[in-house]
């Protein structure tokens, strides 16, 4: 019993770390992978916390699914985050002129 | 500004939280005995093995007793796919390849890959099959099976879902769910209601309807699941 609670508080604290660790990445890719760690964490806690169903769905959509529809966006956007900030303001100042262009 | 606004819907989800929550002492048994039950989880403990003769109580809760809450989860399911195929579908051209493939995969993953793929396939069809006696289901066998083709597709740049296959899969899979479902109103009085006999307990055919409902959403997640992966893999760049 006190194995299976030090086990469940190590496995929380690799987890708020992971999930910091992705919120405050820069490279999206990077990010994305931290998420999929995240669900294979979630899903071993899931089933240590006797929840088998829930730790199924998790590691099939959480791990495989959604990463890899990340990472399929992120191929076809961009890479790092402040690129994309940078191209969206590129392209929404081209729009304006565009617009200002047609007036 | 944006920061302190979300700091206080933190707080105040925090707060709401906080105060339903700390009335019950931490691991208090709110449930009742099994054998009398008082809230309705001890009755769903107590009455689905005897009742409905299904092991896995998950399944029972998830496909009778709260059948038509699936039903529409299906439903949002569907839109979603059918929504980002809508968008995105594009017909491919006879002899056309998608091209976000650009390099052909390793060798060890394409080898890897013919190895697995139907293992893969048969642990989602296992998974669902056996959605009443061991956990897991439709949602979770049809994700399995929809990750052994993404596998496939990430391997081979060839392989490619048949739309027309998968969208009549689907639409069958669907109208069995929602025939079931009209059966339980012809044969007893509400809709989705267990009208089969049900069988004994831990039988692979037993349980009335929940396999027939759960091996219709397998195959339809699997499906829709698969057909989200495709298109979004041959989106062509421009």
């Amino acid at each position: 019993m006190v194995l299976f609670t030090i086990a469940i508080i190590i496995l929380a604290v690799i987890l708020l770390a992971v999930a910091v660790y992705a919120v405050m990445q820069k490279d999206l890719l990077f990010a994305t992978i931290a998420t999929g760690i995240i669900s294979l964490i979630l899903s071993v806690m899931f089933f240590l916390l006797q929840a088998p169903d829930v730790a199924l769905t998790e590691a099939a959509i959480g791990i495989a699914l959604t990463t890899i529809i990340f990472v399929i966006t992120i191929r076809n956007t961009s890479r790092r985050e402040d690129e994309v900030r940078i191209t969206e303001e590129s392209q929404a100042a081209e729009i304006d002129k565009k617009i200002k262009a047609k007036i | 500004m944006k920061k302190v606004l979300v700091l206080l819907l933190l707080v105040v989800v925090g707060y709401s939280l906080y105060v339903p929550l700390s009335q019950i002492e931490f691991g208090a048994d709110r449930m009742g005995s099994i054998e009398n039950p008082t809230t309705v989880g001890a009755y769903y403990l107590s009455k689905t093995p005897s009742e409905l003769s299904v092991a896995n109580v998950i399944t029972a809760i998830v496909v009778n007793y709260r059948g038509f809450d699936t039903l529409g989860e299906v439903s949002v399911l569907f839109l979603a796919a059918t929504g980002i195929g809508s968008i995105l579908y594009r017909r491919r051209k006879e002899g056309e390849h998608s091209e976000t493939i650009s390099k052909p995969s390793s060798q060890l993953l394409q080898a890897g890959a013919k190895l697995i793929y139907p293992a893969i396939l048969v642990l989602g069809a296992y998974v669902f099959i056996h959605g009443h006696l061991t956990p897991g289901g439709g949602f979770q066998g049809g994700a399995i099976i929809a990750t052994g083709f993404l596998l496939m597709m990430m391997s081979y740049k060839d392989f490619h879902m048949n739309h027309t296959v998968l969208t009549w899969v689907e639409s069958l899979a669907g109208i069995t769910f929602v025939g079931v479902g009209i059966g339980g109103l012809i044969v007893g009085t509400t809709f989705l209601e267990n009208f089969m006999p049900v069988g004994t307990l831990n039988d692979l055919f037993s349980g009335g309807i929940i396999p027939i409902i759960y091996v219709a959403v397998g195959f339809k997640v699997a499906a829709e699941l698969a057909g989200v992966l495709d298109t979004l893999l041959s989106i062509k760049e421009n």
